[in-house]
């Protein structure tokens, strides 16, 4: 579905990737892990187009992305969440997620202006759609009308969760999905990205720092350190892996 | 919790007027516009024409600053885009087009060149944000009024003393008094708040306010920037040139001294204290805006009885007034009188269940 090919980036003297080479595999969940400053987010930038690598290439579903600008690489089915959560807060949550949405309405200036007509039954089809498949679904159907800045962290971040849903993506992007969770947050974010997975069949890309929930949930782990690969493969070969031992998971006590 | 609004399908819960004390409002709104031509004096139907064609141009404005959040003290130019573009085709067409139809004709042309205008201003907002987007559309606010008042224009333009405008004619109905020309103004007027009402309840208002929120996620969202800062500078600016058109046939005469800086600014204080990003907003704001001089004149007049010197100072107490108002909203108000108009909506709509 995405391999991205002996990628490099650099900010000035600093290597932030060096010869950064995977594979996700479609319907499955492929981790990035590693110490902070490795370059996991810068990775997760250059595959959705903020940053343009220096050298290497990214190819989503056949097809070189490298050079496409980020909105051009929604259209084509790629959805991000945000470390730092993301959302419109001006807005409300339903709002919020319609937006998600953006890339499979039609609804130009004219018809926007007029509404009444082919916008309105558009509208009106992504609210039925949307309603089952992202609020019933991410069970935040309570707080559908609520400004984002009423809502606590772990909504929050279910509610970014639902706007890439919206979507439709084939390609979904997590960075950090349960960072500063507790537990039961945590285990209700693993359980929704597992849904994703196997109800729509989405292939899923995320970082991540709990290494529970990665170990647990993923099938295919990718370890960076300062910018450089040092180890790919299942969870249960990397977890065993003396360099990845040394340079992130330590040694068990 | 919201108490009176049982909803039992999406389409009704997707209605903008919600509740019956918003129905309320807009119906005894509609009322009074309608009351306004037939028992209302003179007076009365020029102030309410010249809010008409101000809330289009703070509509307008409304769209970029209030929506895009782009910053914007240029928008006078689009107005004056506008209406000079109606008298030189009425000036230019007038043999060519029936006169029954000129009007037809020219308000859609005038609105189509100030868009036009408005992607050319907007260009540089694809580069620079907040304070130095305010500056370059300051500047072509300046540089419009220049090429107005350049002698090479002014055949069509009529230099810096001005042109005369024609009088509007909608297939045969001459609109020579203002109270006639009021219906056009009012049901343009309700048309383009309307069209500003459904632009946000679709995916293109929707990215608009995405790209005021925080422009990267909606970049990721499949929102191109480029096209979109640039079609709220069109939609905005179209609104402005309708107005402008209005202007046109609402005054006998048009300088290019009434487009200036000034204009800019008052469109602006209108959206901050009627409320940025609500449509009603520019309602509230323009009525306000258009209300304030007004205010000052009478309450000088009770005061000096036309003294000369007093009226020396009205202008400057009039800047003062503004200022204050853009100055005190922003501090204790930032949604302006929407927000307060809203709460107390609300808190009837609960009554007397919760207050707030």
């Amino acid at each position: 579905m995405l391999s991205v090919q002996d990628l490099s980036l650099s900010f000035g003297g600093i290597k932030a990737l060096q010869g950064v080479s995977f594979t996700a595999a479609p319907g499955q969940i492929t981790a990035i892990i590693g110490p902070n400053g490795a370059g996991k987010t810068s990775l997760f930038n250059v595959i959705s187009g903020f940053y343009r690598p220096d050298a290497g290439q990214v190819v989503f579903d056949g097809q070189d992305i490298t050079a496409l600008r980020p909105d051009r690489r929604a259209e084509l089915g790629l959805a991000r969440t945000f470390q730092n959560i993301a959302l419109f807060r001006g807005m409300s949550v339903l709002d919020n997620i319609k937006l998600g949405a953006h890339t499979r309405l039609k609804a130009g200036v004219y018809g926007a202006l007029r509404y009444f007509g082919a916008a309105r039954a558009e509208e009106l089809e992504l609210r039925a759609d949307i309603e089952a498949r992202v609020i019933d679904f991410l069970e935040i159907d309570h707080i559908r009308k609520a400004p984002i800045t009423a809502l606590p962290y772990g909504l929050q971040k279910r509610v970014e969760l639902g706007r890439a849903l919206a979507m439709q993506p084939r390609l979904l992007m997590l960075d950090e999905p349960v960072a500063g969770m507790n537990r039961e947050e945590t285990e209700d974010m693993a359980r929704f990205i597992l849904d994703v997975q196997e109800e729509f069949g989405t292939t899923i890309l995320l970082v991540e720092h709990d290494m529970h929930l990665v170990m647990d949930i993923c099938s295919h782990v990718v370890v960076l350190n300062f910018g450089q690969q040092i180890a790919s493969g299942p969870p249960e070969k990397v977890r065993a892996d003396p360099a990845v031992i040394e340079a992130y998971l330590g040694a068990a006590a | 919790m919201i108490t009176g609004e049982l909803k039992t399908s999406y389409r009704a819960d997707e209605q903008v007027l919600n509740n019956r004390w918003k129905r309320g409002f807009v119906v005894a709104a509609l009322a009074g516009l309608v009351a306004i031509p037939l028992f209302g004096n003179n007076y009365i139907v020029l102030i309410a024409c010249q809010m008409g064609i101000m809330l289009i141009a703070v509509t307008g404005v409304n769209v970029v600053i209030g929506y895009t959040g782009l910053m914007s003290l240029g928008h006078a130019a689009f107005v004056a885009i506008g209406a000079y573009a109606t008298v030189i085709f009425h000036n230019a067409a007038g043999g060519v087009i029936p006169e029954n139809l000129l009007t037809l004709v020219a308000i859609p042309f005038a609105v189509a060149v100030s868009a036009l205008a408005g992607i050319i201003v907007g260009l540089p907002s694809l580069r620079v944000k907040g304070l130095y987007l305010a500056v370059a559309t300051l500047s072509a606010n300046f540089i419009v009024i220049f090429l107005i008042e350049e002698q090479i224009f002014a055949p069509w333009t009529g230099g810096m003393v001005g042109i005369n405008t024609p009088a509007a004619n909608l297939l045969g109905w001459e609109m020579e008094s203002r109270r006639e020309l009021f219906w056009l103004i009012a049901v343009l007027a309700v048309l383009a708040l309307l069209a500003a009402q459904n632009l946000f309840r679709t995916r293109v208002g929707r990215a608009f306010i995405a790209i005021r929120d925080r422009d990267y996620s909606a970049e990721i969202l499949g929102i191109s920037l480029y096209r979109y800062k640039l079609m709220s500078f069109a939609i905005s600016a179209a609104y402005c040139g309708l107005a402008g058109a209005l202007f046109a046939y609402f005054y006998a005469r048009i300088l290019p001294e009434q487009f200036d800086l000034h204009l800019s600014l008052m469109l602006v204080a209108a959206i901050i204290v009627g409320g940025m990003g609500r449509t009603m907003g520019a309602v509230y704001g323009v009525i306000v805006i258009v209300m304030v001089p007004e205010v000052i004149k009478v309450v000088f007049g009770a005061l000096a009885g036309g003294g000369a010197e007093l009226a020396m100072i009205r202008a400057p107490i009039q800047e003062i007034a503004f200022g204050a108002l853009i100055v005190g909203f922003l501090l204790f108000e930032p949604f302006g009188i929407n927000q307060i108009i809203d709460r107390a909506l609300r808190a009837l709509n609960r009554w007397p269940f919760a207050r707030g």
